[in-house]
């Protein structure tokens, strides 16, 4: 028994060394920027620039839009198929993993030859159109990690009587996915939201191919002409993903228990 | 008579090549309290659930005061469901879960507030009102749900086994509670229940149904005592069932095992020759010739069990096991095994099942 827990111990060590080691390591080195001593010169250079605030801005508001359309899209899809047509189940989990399967470039080669601006539907003829299909690119993208995350909130809670309960007190369907769906997978739909962020911030194939001022070409430029200030970008970009994950955690403290469950 | 209050009429469903409602009718009078009593599968729920709205029948029709709601959609048609899961939302507090149907049809929030008030004083959960679903006990959280679906003055209560989750004590003090609430407020109220004490209890009829049908509707005491079906018969109630073939069908003679008892009057359209079941209750058997009970047979005691109180006791009689109950007496022991017994009954007391 102690020599088990001593062995997941240094597992657990070696773990941790080559998770933390790279991470200090690109601390360290980017915090080398004046000679001779430790400063964040890096870090005011990369949060001074503009073309930082503006891609990281531009990726941002990406972000928002590709949750706000992932949620529109997958918590009504999802509580159909569970609440009138839980055989599409298998079906629906499929498609939505496709975009693991699918390169990001292939989607993108896929949007240019059938959005081009010669196309009916010519989304790639204005900026407008280019960003929505953008938007559009990213949700396919955060797909599958939307849905999971949507489709685990709604097993934990009982869909259909639920529905039935609010129908029966006279709720039509926009009041009972508004008051009593909705509220009851807020914390998923956040888990999800936060995974979406994380995803539209790095992303780089989309973003580039579409010729579009994001956060993740920008990283890409700035690693193939500066020395410190990438790692000051790995470092921060970072930071943001871990203070998604960190969000998803003090949140799902909120989440509304289920009855059944004692507290 | 008055129009019924809620009339189902001919109504059938079917799901793809299986029908699991034949042909069911039922009146229900206003503020009655009728219900379903029957086996897994039975469709009892699934009548209760095309009344709500959440099932559309495939054939008949469903009236409630005069106004056919057979093709209106659950959120129009003014019924409050108690549900076996309990159903509360789990985000909201209790009064919110109280309000949440006042809520929806716009009353001022001055109303939704007093009558959430009432209604947590007449389920005696005043002090509740800021607790979560999560925080209560399944009694309790029943009690919710039951205000919930009483708060927008429904015109009809209907209760999906609502007592089947908890346990058996509160279960009997829940259904006296509902009954009192129900009785007072005057509400026409469906009960879905397996258990025969539950609706042989609180009801005002019971439609006993078996195969998607009503095999017999009527009082509990109707119900109880003159079931119409075989199938009542050994559904409600204990039963001692008796093979007897019919010896003289004019004198209403019957044979059972080798002894003969006369059942003046009650084998209708039997023939002499014919096999009949017989049936009777426990509690219309004593043991030993007893004044006032015209007809007997004999046997021998196969299985004593001391309850306490109570002796049950089981006689053969050929290839029949009677089962009875006695009181416990200090003064006399128990009957023993192996005993020559005599079983005494009213004749009037036997049912003839069909």
């Amino acid at each position: 028994m102690k020599a088990g827990r001593f062995w997941a111990w240094v597992v657990f060590a070696l773990g941790a060394a080559y998770f933390f080691i790279p991470l200090i390591a690109t601390v360290e080195f980017s915090m080398r920027m004046r000679r001779g001593v430790y400063s964040f010169d890096a870090y005011k250079v990369v949060l001074g620039d503009a073309r930082f605030q503006a891609t990281f801005g531009y990726s941002v508001l990406a972000a928002v839009f590709t949750i706000v359309l992932g949620v529109l899209i997958v918590v009504p899809a999802a509580y159909w198929i569970r609440l009138r047509l839980p055989q599409l189940r298998p079906i629906v989990e499929f498609i939505t993993l496709l975009p693991l399967v699918i390169p990001a470039i292939v989607i993108v080669f896929g949007y240019i030859r059938m959005y081009g601006s010669n196309s009916p539907l010519p989304f790639l003829a204005t900026d407008t159109g280019t960003n929505a299909l953008l938007v559009i690119g990213y949700a396919t993208l955060a797909l599958p990690y939307m849905y999971r995350a949507v489709d685990t909130g709604l097993r934990t809670i009982d869909v259909r009587t639920l529905t039935e309960a609010a129908q029966i007190l006279g709720a039509g369907w926009g009041t009972i996915i508004s008051r009593v769906i909705l509220p009851n997978v807020l914390i998923a739909v956040l888990s999800g939201a936060f995974l979406t962020f994380a995803i539209v911030i790095g992303e780089f194939t989309m973003a580039s191919l579409l010729n579009r001022p994001a956060f993740g070409p920008y990283l890409q430029n700035i690693g193939a002409n500066r020395a410190y200030e990438p790692a000051a970008l790995a470092i921060i970009a970072f930071a943001i993903t871990w203070g998604c994950m960190s969000l998803i955690q003090i949140l799902s403290r909120f989440a509304p228990k289920s009855a059944n469950r004692p507290n | 008579m008055a129009d019924p209050f809620l009339s189902i009429q001919h109504v059938r469903k079917s799901f793809g090549a299986t029908t699991v409602v034949e042909d069911f009718n039922l009146d229900v009078e206003r503020g009655e309290f009728v219900s379903f009593l029957g086996p897994s599968g039975c469709g009892k729920t699934t009548v209760l659930r095309m009344v709500a709205g959440f099932e559309e029948p495939s054939a008949g029709k469903i009236v409630v005061g005069g106004k056919d709601i057979t093709r209106l959609k659950p959120n129009q048609r003014n019924v409050g469901m108690v549900f076996q899961a309990y159903a509360l939302f789990p985000n909201l507090t209790v009064a919110q879960n109280i309000g949440f149907g006042l809520k929806v049809a716009g009353m001022p929030r001055a109303d939704i507030d007093a009558r959430v008030a009432e209604m947590l004083d007449m389920i005696k959960l005043p002090q509740m009102a800021d607790r979560y679903p999560y925080q209560l006990s399944g009694g309790q959280q029943q009690r919710i749900a039951l205000g919930r679906a009483i708060a927008p003055k429904p015109k009809l209560l209907l209760l999906d086994e609502p007592l089947s989750a908890l346990d058996a004590k509160v279960r009997v003090s829940l259904r006296e509670e509902i009954r009192s609430i129900q009785k007072k407020l005057g509400i026409t109220t469906i009960f879905v229940t397996h258990d025969q004490e539950e609706a042989l209890s609180i009801s005002d009829r019971i439609a006993v149904m078996y195969g998607g049908k009503a095999e017999q509707v009527g009082t509990p005491f109707e119900i109880y005592n003159r079931p119409a079906t075989k199938f009542v018969a050994n559904f409600v109630g204990t039963l001692n069932v008796l093979e007897g073939k019919v010896t003289d069908a004019a004198s209403g003679k019957v044979q059972v095992n080798t002894q003969e008892v006369e059942l003046k009057g009650k084998l209708n359209g039997s023939k002499s020759g014919d096999m009949l079941s017989l049936a009777l209750r426990p509690e219309a058997i004593s043991l030993g010739r007893q004044p006032g009970r015209d007809a007997s047979l004999t046997g021998e005691i196969s299985e004593v069990h001391f309850l306490g109180s109570v002796i049950r006791v089981r006689v053969g009689i050929g290839g029949n096991i009677v089962s009875l109950d006695t009181f416990n007496n200090s003064a006399t022991p128990p009957p023993a095994v192996g005993e020559k017994a005599e079983i005494s009954f009213s004749s009037s007391d036997m049912l003839v099942l069909h």
